[in-house]
Formats: structure tokens, C-alpha cells, sequence
């Protein structure tokens, strides 16, 4: 019992170490795909629902789980959907209008 | 520890290696996508995972499956299309709710494993202490980030609201919540406890969240984000779940970090955020003329005046600011840009806390087809300023100050655009008004600084207009 949480404490610090020095990297253009990233992540908050469901007998029990479940059902599919969508706007420049004076305006 | 169970415990590591790459990749956006898909990848080998084992250990009744899945599909359904049909000035509401569920459900999480324990064969201090922590921490992310929500939807006052009184509501919240957990804590599985902890925490989420103003949201949302990493993490503890745990812990650092780099990018502490009362509504501002002292004058020009300065320069720095979002003119801004860089280098300097939320700016550009090339961070712009011919600011105000430089006022220390270093300056601005920290704006002052009154949509449009007249004859 104390080596279970001794170690889940170790996971917790360790990991938060490890997502402070990737998130530190990333440029400020693109925090909000970050922010909606780590929100898609925390979805992982599902597989605690899947628990919930397997363990619940009473209809306290179905009732919460059916309520986890759905929470973040639309937390992990919502998150990485937005996230998606927002990543796939960050394009770089098209190579080929490159040649000036090919413009139709000028 | 049997095969299923190891294999099982091998892919939550998998996932949680898929997270922390795909994180890493988003150091840059040509890389970010294949993150946001790797990171999907380890999603989906996590629940996998979770489907598998709960299959092996053939625990869960058939209600329990329909719970399950029914619950799952019609959230993920709502959650699609939340995510699908938002438009991108809305996307910070939208992540305070997908915080608010990931918070509510971490919380859910925590009950479900209480109402079963309570009265059976008792619960371990451990798994109590982050019972009681996660009943705390899940709650008042969840109704403090729908408050955020609301207000950021305008649906809740955006103005801090403050009431005689607040702040002891908010003393006996936590008293209570806290009081209730403490007697929890020391060996009493009361349900009915519980339930007072929960609710204390709920309120608590509100009256912390609604005397905040609108524009300390950036620090808002990233500090709630960071908080439903947290809980979700407890909840980890709570089921004793290394994923959970991980996961958790990389949102809570990364929320944490945007926190405090937001926070330090307006100038203000993270503890003076929270308490709240700070800045006015989206429209308050405007209000009351401004002094800029006896003696100063200021140049108005015309769209055509900016278009001619901007149709001879051959380096224009365009920096966009809360005017542009709130007048949705990212499309007029991405247009002159894109007819400007015809015949001049043409970029944007985009300060930390331009927009809604963290980085909020860049997104709204970037829909509007700007591409990431031009989208330059304030380090980054900065030098760029003393060789530019023009520096065109958009609906900014107080990160373009040049009073920033000196001690002795609200926004001494914050770090600013140096727009005040380009060879000239076209402000547009719908008035006079002040910025949020409420004092004036010497670069409106300067005598190479233009200023043209108008809505930040039409302003641009008008000198697209000119621009292209120019260009014509």
C-alpha cells in the first residue's frame, strides 16, 4: 500500500518535471493548440470513468459513471478535435506566389 | 501481476510516452499536427487499455456497459461537434468547458469510488486524503470554468462583480469545505460529508471566478486548465491509475507555466488576478477623455494618409491587439498584409497576451490565412522595430507604451512591443479611451505617431480601399 502511493507520488512529480521542461519550449504562437492539446490529454480522465462504470452496482454508482462518462467523453474527443482543427490552420507560406509582379492587383 | 494486467500497464505507458512527445513536437508549428495525432494515438491505446482490462476482469455488470457507452458515445458526440462548429473567437469559451467536464468527470470519478467504499469494508487514509482533495479540486474547476465561460460567451457579466460581502461568502466557503474534509480525513465516511464538500466547492468555483474581470481571462483559463490537469491527476490517486497520473500531472505543469508567463506578460501577480475587482468589462474603457496633460497634442490622419505612409514603405510591422479580436477584423488585417507584402516585407508582432486566451491572437491570423512565417513573437519582433518603416497597431494599447520603460507606473516593467522605435507610427483606436491599466499612452503623443479614429474592422477596410486606389493609379 505505501510503496503504491510512494511511487504514484514519484509518477506525479516526476511527470509534472517532465511537462514543465517540454512545455517550456513551446513558442507563444502556439499556445492556444498547447492549451487545447493538454485539455485533449486531460481526457485521459476517461479511462477513470471506465473504472467508475466497471466497479458501480447501485444506481448512485450507474448515475455517476453515466455522468463521468460523458463529461469526458466530450472533454477527449471535443479537446483533440479543436486541437486538430486549430493545427491544421497554421500553414507556412505558399512557394509558388513568391515571384513578384505576378500579382493580378498590381 | 498477470499478462493482461502487464500488458495493460504497458500501454498506459505508451500513452503517457505518446503525451510527452507530442507535447514536445508542439515546439513548432510545422511539427505541432503530427503531435496533436500522436498524442490522439496514445489516447487511443489508452482506453484500449482500460477496455481490455475491465473485459479481463469481467467486473462490470451489463447496466454498467450501458452506462458506459452510452454515456461515452453521446459526450464524445457532443464534444465533436462543439469542436467542429466553434469559431475560432470563441475557442477560449470552448476550452473552459472541455476544462469544466475534464474537472467534473475527474471529481465523478472520486464519488463513484467513495459511494461504493463508504459502508462496506472502509476506506483506506490514502485513497481519502485524495478523495477528499479531488471532491475539492474537481468542483470548483468545474463551476469556475463555466463562470469563465459565461463570462467570456457574455452571457456573465464580463466586469469583475464584487459585492459587499463577497469575500467573506468566499472565507466561509472554504471554511466549510474545508471543515467537512477535515472530518472526513480523520475516519468518517459520511456521504453526507461529502456532498457538503462538494457543494462548498462548487460555490467556492463561483465567487472566485465572477470578481475577475474580462480581461485578466488569459490568466483565468490557463489557471483553470492547470487545475483540471490536478484533478485529474488525484483521481489517478484515487483509483491508483499511473495514467491518470501523468496525464494530470503534464496538463497541471502546462497550465501552470501559461499561468504565470500570462500573468507576467500583463504585468500583474497571479495572487492579484485571483482576488479579483481588477480591470472592466469588454467595452468599459472607453469611457472619459483622455489627459494626456496640458499642452500634448496628438495628429489625427486619414485612411488615406495611412495608406499612402503604408503604400511607400518597404517594411511594415502590423501589431494587432484586443480591438482586432473584438472587432473580428482578422480577415481585413491578413488582406492588407497580404496586399502590402506585394512590394514590402510585411509582418506581425504579436504580444503574449494579444486576444482571449494564451496565444489566442495567433490562431484568429492564422485562419484568416496568414501564414505562421509571419507571425512573429514579441522576442522576436522586437529588434525588428528600429528598421521599420511603419508600424501599424491595431486595437492595442497598453503593450505598445513606452512608459513601460520607466518605474514609477501601472504598467512599469511589463513587457511591451517597441513600437515607439519605428520610423513612424498609424494607430488606429476607436477613441482616446484607456487601455486596461488606465493611465495614457505616450506613443499616441509622439510626433511621428499617426492616429486614425475608427473601429478596428472598418478602419482597415477603408485603407485597404485607399491602398488599393493608390496602387491602381
Amino acid at each position: 500500500m505505501t510503496t503504491g502511493l510512494m511511487s504514484d507520488i514519484y509518477l506525479f512529480v516526476l511527470a509534472i518535471l517532465v511537462g514543465y521542461e517540454v512545455i517550456t519550449k513551446v513558442p507563444s504562437t502556439l499556445h492556444t493548440p498547447l492549451m487545447s492539446a493538454s485539455n485533449a490529454i486531460h481526457g485521459i480522465v476517461i479511462v477513470g470513468a471506465f473504472v467508475t462504470a466497471s466497479q458501480a452496482r447501485t444506481d448512485t454508482g450507474y448515475a455517476l459513471a453515466f455522468v463521468a462518462a460523458f463529461f469526458a467523453g466530450m472533454n477527449v474527443v471535443g479537446g483533440y478535435g479543436l486541437t486538430d482543427r486549430m493545427l491544421q490552420m497554421f500553414r507556412k507560406r505558399p512557394e509558388p506566389p513568391a515571384h513578384d509582379g505576378t500579382g493580378e492587383l498590381s | 501481476m498477470n499478462a493482461v494486467s502487464i500488458a495493460v500497464a504497458l500501454a498506459y505507458l505508451l500513452a503517457a510516452v505518446g503525451f510527452v512527445v507530442a507535447l514536445h513536437l508542439m515546439n513548432s508549428p510545422a511539427t505541432a499536427r503530427k503531435g496533436s495525432r500522436l498524442s490522439w494515438l496514445g489516447m487511443i491505446v489508452a482506453v484500449a487499455a482500460a477496455l481490455t482490462s475491465i473485459i479481463h476482469d469481467d467486473t462490470i455488470t451489463t447496466t454498467g456497459w450501458v452506462v458506459l457507452s452510452v454515456g461515452a458515445v453521446g459526450g464524445a458526440a457532443v464534444g465533436l461537434v462543439m469542436a467542429r462548429r466553434v469559431k475560432m473567437t470563441a475557442v477560449p469559451q470552448v476550452v473552459s468547458i472541455f476544462n469544466a467536464v475534464g474537472g467534473g468527470a475527474a471529481a465523478l470519478v472520486a464519488v463513484g469510488d467513495f459511494v461504493r467504499l463508504t459502508g462496506g469494508a472502509g476506506i483506506s487514509s490514502r485513497v481519502m486524503i485524495a478523495t477528499v482533495l479531488d471532491v475539492i479540486v474537481g468542483p470548483v474547476t468545474f463551476s469556475g470554468s463555466l463562470i469563465a465561460a459565461g463570462k467570456l460567451q457574455g452571457w456573465v457579466s464580463s466586469r469583475p462583480v464584487v459585492f459587499p460581502g463577497a469575500r467573506l461568502i468566499t472565507a466561509a466557503l472554504t471554511v466549510v469545505g474545508l471543515g467537512a474534509g477535515c472530518y472526513l480525513l480523520v475516519g468518517h465516511d459520511s456521504t453526507a460529508m461529502l456532498i457538503l464538500v462538494v457543494c462548498a466547492a462548487l460555490a467556492f468555483g463561483v465567487t472566485m471566478t465572477m470578481p475577475i474581470g474580462g480581461a485578466d481571462m488569459p490568466v483565468v483559463v490557463a489557471l483553470l486548465n492547470s487545475f483540471t490537469g490536478i484533478a485529474v491527476a488525484i483521481a489517478g490517486f484515487v483509483i491508483d491509475n499511473g495514467g491518470l497520473i501523468i496525464g494530470g500531472a503534464l496538463v497541471g505543469a502546462s497550465g501552470g507555466i501559461l499561468t504565470v508567463l500570462m500573468a507576467q506578460a500583463m504585468n500583474r501577480s497571479v495572487v492579484s488576478v485571483m482576488l479579483g475587482g481588477f480591470g472592466t468589462g469588454d467595452s468599459g474603457p472607453a469611457t472619459g477623455p483622455a489627459a494626456l496633460g496640458a499642452g500634448a497634442s496628438i495628429r489625427r490622419i486619414s485612411a488615406e494618409d495611412a495608406a499612402i505612409q503604408l503604400a511607400y514603405a518597404s517594411k511594415v510591422i502590423i501589431v494587432p491587439g484586443y480591438g482586432l479580436a473584438a472587432a473580428q477584423a482578422q480577415h481585413e488585417a491578413a488582406e492588407l498584409a497580404a496586399m502590402l507584402s506585394e512590394h514590402a516585407t510585411v509582418f506581425f508582432a504579436i504580444h503574449p497576451v494579444a486576444g482571449r486566451m494564451p496565444g489566442h491572437m495567433n490562431v484568429l491570423l492564422a485562419e484568416a490565412n496568414v501564414p505562421y512565417t509571419d507571425l512573429k513573437e514579441m522576442d522576436a519582433a522586437n529588434p525588428e522595430f528600429p528598421t521599420a518603416d511603419v508600424a501599424l497597431v491595431v486595437g492595442a494599447n497598453d503593450v505598445t507604451n513606452p512608459a513601460a520603460r520607466r518605474p514609477g507606473n501601472p504598467v512599469s516593467g511589463m513587457p511591451i512591443l517597441n513600437v515607439d522605435q519605428a520610423k513612424s507610427v498609424i494607430v488606429i483606436k476607436r477613441s482616446m479611451g484607456h487601455g486596461y491599466a488606465g493611465i495614457d499612452n505616450e506613443l499616441y503623443i509622439e510626433p511621428k505617431t499617426g492616429m486614425f479614429f475608427s473601429d478596428a474592422k472598418s478602419g482597415l477596410a477603408e485603407i485597404i480601399a485607399s491602398v488599393k486606389a493608390l496602387v491602381a493609379s
